[in-house]
């Protein structure tokens, strides 16, 4: 049977990947976000994970204004990074597990998620810095992808509830997912920041508190609030708790522990935070 | 329009959410923002601005926000910071110099005021 070993909740924020690139994890800016990442390594190391189904949202590498799916799950052999115009590395390929990918889009489709699929994707930084702070060093990626996007750009957004209800629907389908492997969840972004408007450099710690305390134990306090609630509190961009929202979702009602947690202000423009829910 | 879409309007000081109103006032300028990923069209770009701007049709308020750099004339005219951000890449600015330039404030001044929200947040 597939083990969920847990999920994995990380900012995306791309400075961080031009902080990898120029080796300044031990920089007095940067340290208490690097930081964090030692005991996630540590546990994905004790897990092994061979699959990560990541929620993350695409800013404008693969999807663009013409054609905006509100959920969009990745079906391709492979995955690749690309230049996104802003200065930052081309990231390693990562192979697909096309078989779990239209499982589980099978098993959305008749859980009455109608979302869009996508035999080939481009993935961006929200994707690779994710994976360059669990996985830095490798060769190639340890664990094979199943990418599942959330419209966070272009409103009207799904609703929280919609996300957090996809994310089950995932859960649903991971658990009838035959095999002996093991699978990470992953969600991506945040946690509050705004980069646009006279409110740029909005930032709300409280907000973001009450999110890293009640997603554990209490996901539907987080989606009370409507899209615009949410922007109000996280910022424009802080609507990318979405991702995190779901991925909690889809790690269902098994037992959790929060095996580590770091929340620090600012990276760039945003407080970044990572957190480890393990199944116990 | 039902109650609850009406309160989903309500506004929010200081942002603009970009809905499908400012999705079609933006097109033009995001497409070329898009366009921003091909390291060639770049190159196209600082070689000619206005020709360039001109081949993806943006619109005169879009053309004008473009070559006087202003940030929030952008948004104004429908831009997405998402895709703005690969715009002003090739410009040599950041998301912080961007939210320097939109809440008026120096760009040394808008880190401030970053960092001190950690006296509120705590650190690691």
């Amino acid at each position: 049977m597939t083990e969920i070993v847990g999920g994995y909740f990380t900012s995306h924020v791309p400075a961080i990947g031009g902080a990898i690139a120029k080796g300044l994890q031990g920089d007095p800016y940067w340290k208490p976000f690097f930081d964090g990442f030692p005991p996630i390594r540590d546990w994905l190391k004790e897990e092994k994970p061979d699959v990560a189904v990541v929620f993350y949202n695409d800013h404008g590498l693969n999807f663009f204004l013409d054609k905006m799916p509100t959920f969009a799950v990745g079906a391709a052999h492979e995955y690749h990074s690309a230049d996104e115009g802003w200065g930052l590395p081309v990231y390693k390929t990562f192979t697909g597990d096309p078989a779990l990918s239209w499982h589980i889009i099978e098993s959305l489709v008749a859980d009455e998620f109608d979302i869009t699929t996508c035999q080939k994707m481009f993935v961006d930084h929200a994707m690779s810095i994710p994976f360059e702070l669990a996985w830095p060093d490798t060769e190639a990626w340890p664990v094979k992808l199943v990418p599942i996007a959330i419209n966070t750009v272009q409103h009207p957004l799904p609703s929280a509830k919609r996300c957090l209800a996809l994310g089950r629907a995932v859960g649903r389908a991971l658990e009838s997912w035959d095999s002996d492997g093991k699978i990470v969840v992953m969600g991506t972004g945040g946690l509050s920041h705004q980069l646009d408007g006279e409110r740029a450099g909005f930032i709300n710690a409280d907000y973001d508190r009450f999110c890293l305390d009640h997603l554990m134990d209490d996901p539907e306090a987080l989606v009370k609030d409507s899209i615009s609630g949410i922007v109000e509190k996280a910022g424009t961009q802080g609507v990318e708790i979405l991702n995190w929202i779901a991925a909690r979702g889809a790690l269902g009602e098994r037992p959790l522990a929060k095996r580590t947690e770091n929340y620090h202000i600012p990276i760039s423009n945003t407080a970044a935070a990572s957190l480890v829910l393990e199944a116990v | 329009m039902s109650a609850t879409l009406t309160q989903e309007r309500q506004p929010i000081e200081g942002t603009t959410l970009f809905d499908g109103d400012m999705a079609q006032r933006g097109f033009a300028l995001n497409a070329m923002c898009y366009s921003f990923n091909d390291a060639e069209n770049r190159e196209e770009f600082r070689r000619d601005e206005k020709a360039y701007c001109r081949k993806y049709h943006l619109t005169p308020e879009q053309m004008r926000a473009v070559e006087e750099r202003n940030v929030l004339g952008m948004i104004a005219a429908g831009g997405n910071v998402y895709y703005l951000a690969k715009l002003a890449g090739i410009w040599g600015l950041n998301v912080q110099d961007l939210g320097a330039a939109q809440t008026g404030m120096s760009v040394d001044a808008f880190k401030s005021k970053l960092l001190s929200y950690n006296e509120y947040g705590g650190a690691a």
